[in-house]
C-alpha cells in the first residue's frame, strides 16, 4: 500500500488506482507477420523485475487516465511519475 | 533408516528429558560439483531432491536455499490441500499430489499432520452455482470425490456459517471434497529435508544464487554466495523469485510476482472443523490445531517483492469473513504476513524443460502451490532425471504460451487456491 502522485489529480491512495503491469511493451506494428514465438513474447513474457520497474497505472477511481510510474518493486518506493507519451525521467 | 522415529524412540527419549534427539539433517558445505542442483529449499524443492534420490537414484544432489528451508511460501501459506480442479490436466496433477499426501507421513516417517477434514467451496450467485456444479461433474468424471451441497446441507456441514438470504453475498450452496484438508506446512519441509538428507542430499542453507552459468545452450553451474558450484542439471523451484533466477540465465518467464496475504487469529477452542473457501468474496478460513483461525486473503494487484501486502486486501477479506461468520466478530487477529507468489497468465504452474539444456523450471504455482508439494516434487524429479516430462506434467510445459494450449484455471476453478 502506497501513495501515487497522479500527474492529473495529485497524491492519492494506491487503492484508487489499477495496475496495468509492465510499461513500454509496444504493440506489434504488423501483427499478421508475427510468429507464434513473437506473439508469446508480446502477450505473456514479462520481465517481472525485482528492483526498478517501469509500469502503467490507471487512476480508475479518479480521472480514469493512464500514466507511467517508475517504482522499486523490492520496497514499493516510487521514483518518478510521467504521462503517457512522455520520455521516462530516469534511464530505462 | 537411521534415527527412525517411533513410539519406542519417543519413550526412550522421554527418559532423558528429550535432550538427546539427533539433528534431523546435516549442515554441509557445498562440494565443487553435483549431478544435480535444486535452487530453492521450500517444500517443492526438497520434495524434488527427495524423489530424485529415492526414485531415480541420483543422490549426488545439492539443494541451495538463500534463507532457511521452508522459510518462503512453504511457511506462509494457509496449508489447504484439495484436488477438485476443473480441467483434466489439473485434476490429474493435483490428485496425483493428493494421493501421495495420503501416505506421506508413513513414507517419510515424519508426521506431516495431514488431516482430511474436507474442503467446502461456497457459491454466492447463480453463476457460482453453475460453475461449481459443472466442476463437481467434471471432478467425478475424473474420479475425484466431489458433492454438491444445497444451502441447508452447507449449514449442516458447517453450522457457524450465516446462511441468511439477506446478506450481501448469500450462500446458495457449495461443493465439498471430503478427501481434501490441511497439513502442517513446516513439517512437510522438515520431513522431506530429513528424508532427502538421509539419502545423501546436501541441503545448503544461507546460500543465495547470484548467477547461472551457461556454455552456449548448456547450463554448467551456479554462482552462489558460497562460491561457484558446477552441475549440468539445475532445477529451479524459486516461487516468487523464479523470474529473477530466469533473468540470470537470460530467460524470460510468463510470470508476475505479487504479495499474497494470510493472517491468523488468537487461539480459541475448536469452532470450525473443516476448510471453507469462498471464491466470490475471496476469503477462506480453517482452524489450526493450536486453535488459531487461519484466514487466507487475496493478492495485491501489482508486482511487488515486499512480502507485506496491502491493508485494504485484509480489510476486504475480513469484511467477508465477518458477514459469513458473525460469531468471529470479536476475535482479535494476531499475525498477518505476505508471501510472494508467481502467477502465470492461465493460473496454472509450469513444470518444464527450458530452451537451455539442463535447466528446468518448476514455477508459476501462484496462489495455490502448497497442496501440490509432493506431486510437484515427484513430477519435477521425473522431468529432471529423464529430461522428459511425465505424462501428468506434459501439459504444464512452458511452450504452452507459444502454442496457445493453455490450462486456463483462472476463470474455471476460480482464483482462490
Amino acid at each position: 500500500m502506497f501513495i501515487i502522485n497522479c500527474p492529473y489529480c495529485g497524491e492519492r491512495d494506491q487503492t484508487e488506482f489499477s495496475s496495468g503491469g509492465e510499461a513500454h511493451i509496444a504493440r506489434p506494428k504488423q501483427p499478421t507477420e508475427l510468429s507464434d514465438d513473437e506473439w508469446a513474447e508480446f502477450l505473456f513474457m514479462r520481465k517481472n523485475i525485482k528492483g526498478i520497474q517501469f509500469e502503467r497505472w490507471n487512476h480508475s477511481h479518479g480521472c480514469r487516465k493512464w500514466f507511467n510510474v517508475v517504482r522499486d518493486t523490492s520496497n514499493d518506493k516510487i521514483h518518478a511519475v510521467y504521462k503517457m507519451g512522455e520520455k521516462p525521467p530516469v534511464n530505462k | 533408516m537411521k534415527n527412525k522415529y517411533s513410539i519406542f524412540s519417543l519413550i526412550k527419549n522421554a527418559f532423558s528429558s528429550h535432550e538427546n534427539w539427533q539433528r534431523a539433517w546435516r549442515d554441509p558445505e557445498p562440494k565443487k560439483e553435483y549431478d544435480a542442483i535444486i535452487v530453492g529449499g521450500g517444500g517443492h524443492g526438497l520434495a524434488t531432491a527427495y524423489y530424485l534420490a529415492k526414485k531415480h537414484k541420483i543422490t549426488n544432489i545439492a539443494v541451495v536455499e538463500k534463507g532457511w528451508i521452508g522459510g518462503g511460501n512453504t511457511g506462509r501459506n494457509t496449508t489447504i490441500i484439495r484436488s477438485n480442479y476443473l480441467w483434466d490436466a489439473s485434476a490429474g496433477l493435483y490428485d496425483h499430489a493428493l494421493k501421495i499426501w495420503e501416505g506421506l507421513s508413513q513414507e517419510l516417517n515424519y508426521n506431516v499432520m495431514f488431516s482430511q477434514r474436507g474442503v467446502m467451496n461456497l457459491a454466492h450467485n447463480l453463476q457460482d452455482v453453475r460453475d461449481l456444479k459443472r466442476r463437481t461433474h467434471a471432478n467425478r468424471l475424473n474420479g475425484i470425490d466431489a458433492v454438491w451441497l444445497n444451502t441447508d446441507e452447507v449449514k449442516k456441514f458447517c453450522p457457524i456459517i450465516n446462511t441468511s438470504p439477506d446478506i450481501r453475498y448469500p450462500v446458495l450452496g457449495g461443493t465439498l471434497q471430503k478427501r481434501a484438508g490441511t497439513a502442517r506446512h513446516d513439517a512437510v519441509a522438515w520431513g522431506y529435508a530429513r528424508g532427502a538428507d538421509q539419502l545423501g542430499v546436501d541441503i545448503i542453507q544461507n546460500c543465495e544464487v547470484k548467477g547461472i552459468k551457461r556454455d552456449g545452450d548448456q547450463v554448467i553451474g551456479i554462482e552462489t554466495s558460497k562460491g561457484y558450484i558446477k552441475s549440468k542439471k539445475i532445477g529451479v523451484v524459486a516461487a516468487g523469485h523464479s523470474s529473477v533466477i530466469a533473468n540470470m540465465a537470460g530467460l524470460k518467464l510468463p510470470l508476475e510476482s505479487k504479495p499474497l496475504q494470510a493472517l491468523v487469529s488468537e487461539p480459541v477452542k475448536p469452532i470450525i472443523d473443516t476448510v471453507v473457501m469462498s471464491n466470490a468474496v475471496h476469503a477462506y478460513v480453517s482452524q489450526s490445531d493450536k486453535g488459531e483461525l487461519v484466514i487466507g486473503a487475496g493478492t495485491d494487484s501489482y508486482v511487488s517483492y515486499t512480502q507485506k501486502g496491502s491493508h485494504n486486501i485484509v480489510e476486504e477479506t475480513l469484511r467477508a469473513i465477518l458477514e459469513l461468520y458473525p460469531i468471529f466478530s470479536r476475535m482479535k487477529m494476531l499475525r498477518q504476513w505476505g508471501g510472494i507468489v508467481d502467477i502465470c497468465p492461465d493460473a496454472s504452474p509450469i513444470i518444464s524443460k527450458t530452451q537451455v539444456k539442463g535447466l528446468y523450471f518448476n514455477c508459476g504455482w501462484g496462489t495455490g502451490g502448497f497442496k501440490a508439494t509432493p506431486g510437484s516434487g515427484d513430477l519435477f524429479a521425473h522431468t529432471i532425471a529423464n529430461d522428459e516430462p511425465h505424462k501428468l506434467n506434459a501439459a504444464f510445459n512452458i511452450n504452452r504460451f507459444v502454442s496457445g494450449d493453455l490450462v486456463d484455471e483462472h476463470g474455471a476453478a476460480a482464483v482462490a487456491h
